[in-house]
């Protein structure tokens, strides 16, 4: 764990126990249960704008506490242990970044205030195919009567069917992927949900002609640029929670090790075991390493922070794939059963896998930052 | 800890001294070589002065062993501030010899003899070793004991003031060109397998001492089989109580994965970067990748491996604020530097081709030939210090608690 300030740790302390007690992966499961077709619980949303986590990216004058990426990271990974769904990434870390990076004062004073409170529920609208690839959008943004028409098609929204207001991305007329703030309601916006194996809200939505002003248009970084930041950014805060997901699954195998007997011993006792668990544990700490690392080099405004976001995208995927399988694997029949929490970890690690971007996309990023 | 500031003030001091006494005769020689006494590197006369006064000087301000206590030819100094003087000897493109030149002194025998020796021993032994002046080796694989190493059968025998040695040690390191040794014996043939093992200190120049030096397959031959005939260790230098050697091996063996870790050693894999290699040697499309996505597929995991090892070895020390315990950890960075630096140098080969199997002449640059030699002599990695897979059964075991498996490790 990286060393974290006073402020910090009280922040990490206060979401472990909270997550601990009020959103255990049993009220996931629950939840599941009641709503086959995805989403949240209300109740644990606004707990969570209570503790004031959707200001942690928000600067102080507009209601936030600007405690940094690590911060909202730490967050992330205890939601991660327990699988707690919200939108508070999509909203208060995504869209809150956009808005940051690429809002002029109006914007932010219009869209960030309401993130905090949670009036508003932002999310990145990118994807337009089944595998993640940044150059391609398809969706246009016309400039038209002094502000834009967008048409086109995203798919895999996350919170897709709770969001207030999309952040589109859009290709302009100079052929730029730009960032438009579009609220849910504007005519010609539809959406449908889309039921997923991680119980998620996921979206399709449709963009049919849909006038937006010129202000919807987040332009104070120039597009390209500002769509490549968010993502990069996206991806940092995705590593965090894989690592929170991944460190459980850890934790229930280990304990399952520990405890499991067969021929007359606990299953730990064979090596083949003992040492799956050894590589897996020195995975596990590579990949903390790496995910910290990406959210860490956001604070410090580091020169490599695109290199360091795809290789915590790509090392935590790495490590959470393999600890996903064997998590499965070392529980034998049992987990196989839906009656048991591994599946529930599986599932999200393959829909967090794919999400802005699968490992194999990280490395070739990497490799194309680092020339070659 | 120190300030930052003072940190900085320390490391401008120290660059400054090391710009004005490092030796400009030896700028660009193989200093690693010559001092850890590799067979293929020749110091010629200039180059041996040279290396001497610049021994001497490093000796003089306790630099060979900067953490170890004045009094013993240390500086007293912490460990970040001893991380400084590394970093900035190696920025200046300048080598401590030291470490090398002690064989197994500075990072194995002085840190235990620190902790286990009396006053005596370690005023007698620790100034020579952080001085560069006396080389240890090791002898403690036996040819039935290797992983196993507490099988060992190497007798030492009460003869009233000191121990006589009989039986053969192998894999010692440097035993051929070192002037002590440091040896696991046995002292107690009744007691348990652990219990009857003792930790000597013995000089290798004397009759009963013979080592006969091994080759390897990379060429050299740094490691040698040791004989011991009615060898004499004083009983002065019985180091920790009789028939307790095994703690003391423990936590010798615990500084020898620590420095294990990822050092910096000089590497010819480290003249140009892998991707620049294989730009020159697989080529690039238009967009500048490498035309071979597989080989650079896999090149960017070894990347990615190298740089999640060093973020994981600094995020240990940050956690220890500052003061690096000889811990658990040390068994999860041994793997993963030797996992790191075996794939690189595996990749390096791929990418040079049939320039990757040449042995010695013109054919081959002294760039090529030196990374097949890395490339060989890297095996080992997995093997000392604790193989690979006993590394795996410490971490199962006194990491994550998992039981012991039928085999000890
Ligand atoms: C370059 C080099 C320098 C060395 N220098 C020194 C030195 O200076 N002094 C000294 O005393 N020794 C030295 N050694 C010896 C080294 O410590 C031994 O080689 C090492 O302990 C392994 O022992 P072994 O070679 O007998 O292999 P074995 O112990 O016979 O191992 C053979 C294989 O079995 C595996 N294995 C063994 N036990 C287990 C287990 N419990 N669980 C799973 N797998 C297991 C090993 O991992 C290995 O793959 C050196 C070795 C090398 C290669």
């Amino acid at each position: 764990m990286a060393a974290l300030t006073e402020e910090q740790s009280i922040l990490k302390d206060q979401a472990t126990s909270w997550v601990e007690a009020e959103l255990p992966v049993q009220k996931f499961r629950e939840f599941r249960n009641a709503n086959s077709d995805g989403g949240f619980d209300p109740k644990a949303w606004s707990a969570m704008v209570d503790m004031g986590w959707t200001g942690i990216l928000v600067p102080e004058a507009y209601g936030g506490s600007d405690l940094g990426y690590l911060t909202f990271g730490v967050i992330l990974e205890q939601l991660g242990r327990q699988l707690c769904a919200s939108p508070l990434f999509a909203s208060a870390y995504v869209g809150a970044s956009a808005i940051n990076l690429g809002g002029s004062d109006e914007q932010k004073q219009q869209w960030l205030p309401a993130i905090v409170d949670g009036s508003e529920i932002l999310t990145l609208a990118v994807d337009e195919q089944p595998r993640h690839q940044r150059d391609a959008i398809a969706c246009a943004a016309k400039a038209s009567d002094g502000g834009f028409v967008l048409s086109g098609a995203k798919t895999f929204v996350p919170e897709g069917m709770s969001a207030t207001a999309f952040v589109v991305a859009a290709k302009s007329d100079a052929g730029d992927v730009e960032l438009f703030l579009v609220p849910a309601n504007t005519t010609g916006v539809s959406r449908s949900g889309m039921a997923t194996v991680d119980n998620r809200d996921y979206a399709r939505v449709t963009l049919s002609d849909v006038a937006v002003p010129a202000e919807s248009h987040l332009g104070a970084m120039s597009g390209g640029e500002l769509y490549e930041q968010v993502l990069n950014r996206a991806c940092a805060g995705v590593a965090m929670e894989m690592l929170g997901v991944g460190c459980f699954s850890f934790e229930m195998t280990l304990d399952y090790l520990k405890t499991r007997k067969q021929f007359g011993k606990v299953i730990g006792s064979f090596q083949a075991l003992g040492h799956r668990a050894a590589e897996l544990y020195s995975a596990q700490e590579m990949a903390r390493s790496c995910a910290e690392a990406g959210v860490i080099a956001i604070d410090n405004d580091a020169d490599d922070q695109a290199a360091m976001s795809a290789l915590s995208k790509a090392k935590t995927g790495e490590f959470l794939f393999d600890m996903s399988n064997q998590l499965i694997q070392i529980h034998g029949g049992i987990g196989m059963t839906d009656d048991y929490d591994a599946g529930f970890y599986l599932k999200r690690a393959r829909a967090l896998e794919a999400l802005y971007g699968n490992q194999a996309l990280h490395r070739d990023r990497y490799a194309t930052l680092l020339g070659f | 800890m120190q300030n930052a500031n003072e940190m900085e003030s320390f490391r401008s001091d120290v660059r400054a001294w090391v710009n004005e006494n490092f030796p400009t005769s030896l700028q660009g020689v193989d200093l690693a070589g010559i001092a850890g006494g590799e067979s293929g590197a020749k110091a010629d006369d200039d180059v041996k002065v040279g290396l001497d006064a610049w021994r001497q000087k490093l000796a003089e301000k306790g630099w060979g062993a900067p953490t170890w206590p004045v009094e013993y030819g240390g500086a007293g100094l912490s460990d970040p501030q001893a991380d400084i003087i590394g970093e900035e000897i190696h920025n200046a493109g300048a080598y401590n010899p030291i470490p090398h030149m002690t064989g197994m002194g500075v990072t194995m025998v002085g840190p235990t003899l620190l902790e286990y020796g009396s006053a005596e021993q370690k005023a007698r032994h620790l100034k020579g070793i952080a001085s560069g002046e006396i080389r240890w080796c090791l002898g403690l694989s036996e040819p039935n004991a290797g992983s196993d190493l507490a099988s060992l059968s190497t007798k030492a025998e009460d003869k009233g003031d000191y121990f006589a040695l009989n039986g053969q040690k192998v894999w010692t390191s440097g035993a051929h060109i070192s002037q002590w040794c440091g040896a696991l014996v046995r002292t107690d043939t009744d007691a348990g397998k652990r219990d009857g093992i003792s930790f000597v200190m013995l000089p290798m120049q004397q009759d009963g001492v013979e080592t006969r030096p091994i080759r390897l397959i990379s060429g050299i031959s740094p490691f040698c089989e040791t004989y011991f005939t009615d060898a004499r260790a004083e009983k002065g230098d019985l180091l920790g109580n009789l028939n307790d050697g095994w703690s003391v091996v423990k936590r010798l063996l615990q500084h020898e994965r620590q420095s294990q870790t990822g050092g910096r050693g000089v590497s010819m894999l480290d003249s140009e970067p892998l991707h620049v290699k294989a730009q020159r040697f697989v080529g690039t499309d238009d967009s500048g990748a490498l035309v071979d996505k597989d080989l650079r597929q896999r090149l960017v995991r070894n990347y990615m491996d190298g740089t999640a090892h060093r973020l994981t070895a600094q995020r240990i020390t940050d956690e220890a604020a500052g003061r690096v315990e000889v811990s658990a950890a040390a068994s999860i960075l041994k793997n993963s530097n030797t996992r790191f630096a075996q794939q690189k140098a595996e990749l390096a080969l791929e990418i040079m081709g049939s320039q990757g199997i040449g042995w010695s002449g013109d054919d081959f640059a002294e760039e090529e030939l030196g990374i097949v030699r890395e490339w060989l002599s890297g095996k080992a990695m997995s093997i000392y210090g604790g193989s690979y897979e006993v590394q795996n059964n410490i971490i199962s075991k006194n990491v994550l608690g998992l039981p012991e498996t039928t085999q000890k490790g």
